[in-house]
């Protein structure tokens, strides 16, 4: 059994529930710092990609040649700010909604994967989940509208119900074909099927796949209310939407909000479609063999990973900032047609199509990798009825990783032997690489 | 094992913490005059109660209720609030003597049901009590989908002719239909009527 | 924590309750129309609750398996389809009487 941070404290003579809480605190802090320090850093980069859009230079004086600490800077104002609360305000909830726009934004993130092992929480239905919380953000949006006591603001909070009800539509179909496709819906799962060479990655798995990357792109950018689907605080003509009436930090809190959720939903795409955290050669995974080594090596593999992982989100937050300067706003009766007439139709095509892929055409796609490299496919499905032990088996911390995502290095079992009797649970796998130090 | 025990007292922990706000904001939305607070109340009720189903192992039915419930049946509760946002709706007041009456029945129906909660021997035995409930590992979400379509995995050592029945496959079709007619029928009512038109009845 | 003991589905059962209750008295006293409808939301995630709880593999070993998700699961779906019918009556009603207030649906044909 692999120490865990737990284990550590404990033997460093630290009582244990705070041993717990320590190692509850040390995802939720990485994870408030990912949120925070990338709003920072995105509002810095879109400020910059968007004067290279229209031809002018962004920030430049703040902390040397880039202006890269002018969202400091900003920051530092917002907090000197005062704190106004209209007079028409319900001031409790008007109080209470950035920080529930922000808690959803966070939460979602708890059950996102950065490497194998590496999530705040290892869950079964993680895409699920991650799903319904980032849903929760538009509670924050509604109850700002409504108590803010201001017309603006309560067109926006309408549009932006109306909007994320209708998209939530097509986004579930999207995510639900690398769903069926690995047939798991732990991410950790799904991102680890796509190891080795990029041909591999989902979005190259078919072609309706390929298609329906794009829906769930177009669907993601409307879901976290990004131009051109930003009605919710369309500056033109709302003055400024749901915020209108919000200064200094509570209005920062949004903002955090909304570049949290960009990011997360820009990392649900890369687990799902874009292989994760495995890069496009398989350096780590199948050069160097880093990845199933173990120890420091091991654990190295897995900072790449969470590098490479965050990378590509990141350009997907580019991607979303530099479509947010390129078209223009929609109206809402077209962000409707959006959704409805041409969304939910493709991604219900694609689904079929892709169903029909998984059922005619198994093979003729790269399919995952054999045994030692990837994770086997006919194993997942035998997880669904068989699992060693039963739902009654302890679960120890250090077997908090995916029984299904370890690779199975020791058996000579290959995919096509129908009748594989090896609990995929119970294989005792080097996994559990969680917080070794 | 220590950390079984401790596991399990972190276990007590979350379920009073998710208990508490669950009821807590359950009595909120009871005692609230604001119909908005109410919905908010509501909303961070029905998310706690999530909690509690995560805590009792059904991962799928708590993220199906966050979905479901809390991020779209809640939000189109909202949007029927905000629809009908008038001041003199917002808060509705109720006779005293209503509420006295109702109180009266209720408490009485909830020491009644508390009384059944505790009365069964059954119910309170902790026979797993030396395993530590995690987040359960069990891929329940197979499992779930598996009875959706009429195979049961967890009674495959039922009787030969009755082993894997029992799904419910049947039952899922007519939900889904059900939906289709809830859709069609919610867009009927509440589509724009002319309200000129004589003839129609 | 000591004064629990170990959460059994007895507890479960008493949350429950009080949601059922609470929703109960919701609908009794409400007189929004919406927030009758939050009442019935309340009754349901109560009779939900029990059901999670008799199926729960975590916390009694003669648990209904299977059964107790899925019945949760129907009832989930089946109130948003609640839900979206009875709004639509509500915004009905209130077009019809410029009111959403109940004690005032009191004419058949309205």
């Amino acid at each position: 059994m692999q120490t865990t941070l737990v284990d550590l404290l404990t033997s460093a003579g630290l009582p244990d529930p705070l041993a717990h809480v320590i190692r509850a605190l040390v995802p939720c802090v990485l994870i408030i710092h990912l949120v925070a320090v990338g709003a920072l850093v995105f509002i810095w980069l879109e400020r910059k990609v968007s004067g290279r859009i229209q031809d002018r230079l962004g920030p430049t004086r703040v902390g040397g040649r880039f202006g890269w600490l002018q969202t400091l800077a900003d920051g530092i104002k917002l907090i000197a700010k005062e704190d106004i609360t209209p007079g028409e305000a319900d001031a409790m909830l008007f109080r209470i909604a950035p920080y529930v726009s922000f808690a959803a934004s966070f939460a979602a993130w708890l059950a996102m994967p950065f490497a194998v092992g590496w999530s705040g929480l290892d869950m079964n239905v993680a895409v699920f989940f991650v799903l319904a919380v980032l849903g929760l953000e538009v509670f924050g949006v509604i109850l700002a509208g409504y108590a803010s006591g201001s017309k603006w603001s309560l067109f926006g909070a309408m549009r932006e119900a109306a909007q994320v009800v209708s998209y939530e539509v097509p986004l579930g179909l999207c995510v639900v074909i690398p769903v069926f496709i690995c047939g798991t819906m732990n991410l950790t799962t799904i991102g680890e099927m796509q190891r080795g060479f990029a041909t591999n990655w989902l979005i190259f798995h078919d072609p309706f796949t390929f298609c329906v990357f794009w829906v769930y792109i177009t669907c993601g950018v409307a879901s976290v209310n990004r131009a051109p689907f930003d009605l919710a605080e369309a500056e033109s003509e709302l003055v400024a939407g749901f915020h209108t009436e919000y200064s200094g930090l509570r209005w920062s809190f949004f903002f955090m909000a909304e570049y949290g959720s960009m990011l997360l939903v820009s990392a649900l795409a890369v687990i799902l479609f874009l292989g994760a955290w495995h890069g496009p050669i398989p350096i780590f995974s199948i050069g160097l063999g880093w990845t199933d080594a173990g120890g420091i090596l091991g654990y190295l593999a897995s900072l790449a990973g969470c590098a490479n992982l965050i990378l590509k989100s990141s350009l997907g937050v580019i991607v979303m900032i530099w479509v947010r300067w390129t078209l223009p706003r929609l109206r809402i009766d077209q962000v409707m047609t959006t959704c409805l007439k041409y969304c939910v139709p493709l991604a219900s095509f694609c689904f079929l199509g892709a169903l029909a892929w998984q059922a005619w055409i198994p093979n003729v796609t790269p399919a995952s990798l054999p045994a030692p490299f990837g994770i086997d496919r006919a194993a997942i499905r035998e997880s669904w009825v068989t699992r060693a032990g039963g739902p009654h088996a302890t679960v120890s911390d250090a077997q908090l990783t995916p029984q299904t995502a370890s690779p199975v290095p020791t058996t000579l079992a290959t995919q096509s032997v129908p009748d594989r009797n090896i609990p995929v649970a119970g294989s005792t796998a080097p996994i559990g690489r969680e917080e070794t130090p | 094992m220590t950390l079984a025990v401790d596991a399990i007292a972190w276990h007590q922990f979350f379920f009073v913490m998710f208990a508490l706000l669950t009821c807590g904001f359950a009595v909120g939305v009871l005692f609230s005059g604001n119909i908005v607070r109410m919905a908010f109340y509501l909303v961070l009720s029905l998310a706690s109660s999530a909690g509690l189903f995560f805590l009792a192992g059904a991962e799928f039915v708590g993220a199906m209720q966050l979905m479901i419930y809390v991020g779209g049946t809640l939000v189109l509760l909202i949007f029927g609030v905000m629809l009908t946002a008038q001041d003199r709706f917002i808060s509705l007041k109720t006779p005293a003597g209503e509420w006295v009456l109702s109180l009266i029945i209720g408490g009485t129906l909830l020491a009644l049901l508390l009384a059944a909660a505790f009365r069964y021997e059954g119910w309170q035995q902790a026979e797993l009590g030396d395993t530590t409930p995690t987040s359960s590992q069990a891929d329940t979400t197979a499992r779930l989908g598996l009875s959706l379509v009429g195979v049961r995995p967890d009674k495959l050592d039922d009787s030969p002719r009755k082993a894997g029945m029992s799904g419910y496959l049947f039952p899922f079709i007519i939900v889904s239909v059900h939906l289709l007619v809830v859709l069609v029928g919610a867009a009927y009512m509440a589509r724009a009527k002319k309200r000129t038109t004589t003839t129609a009845r | 924590m000591a004064l629990l003991g170990t959460v059994t589905v007895s507890h479960y059962l008493a949350v429950g309750a009080v949601l059922f209750v609470t929703g109960a008295l919701c609908m009794a006293t409400k007189r929004n129309a919406l927030g009758v409808l939050m009442g019935i939301e309340l009754v349901l995630n109560g009779a939900n609750l029990n059901f999670v709880a008799f199926g729960s593999e975590l916390l009694r070993k003669d648990n209904l398996g299977l059964d107790g998700s899925l019945m949760a699961l129907f009832v989930i779906v089946l109130a948003a389809g609640e839900a979206a019918v009875a709004l639509a009556i509500a915004l009905n009603f209130y077009n019809n009487h410029m009111s959403i207030d109940i004690d005032q649906a009191d004419d058949l044909k309205g």
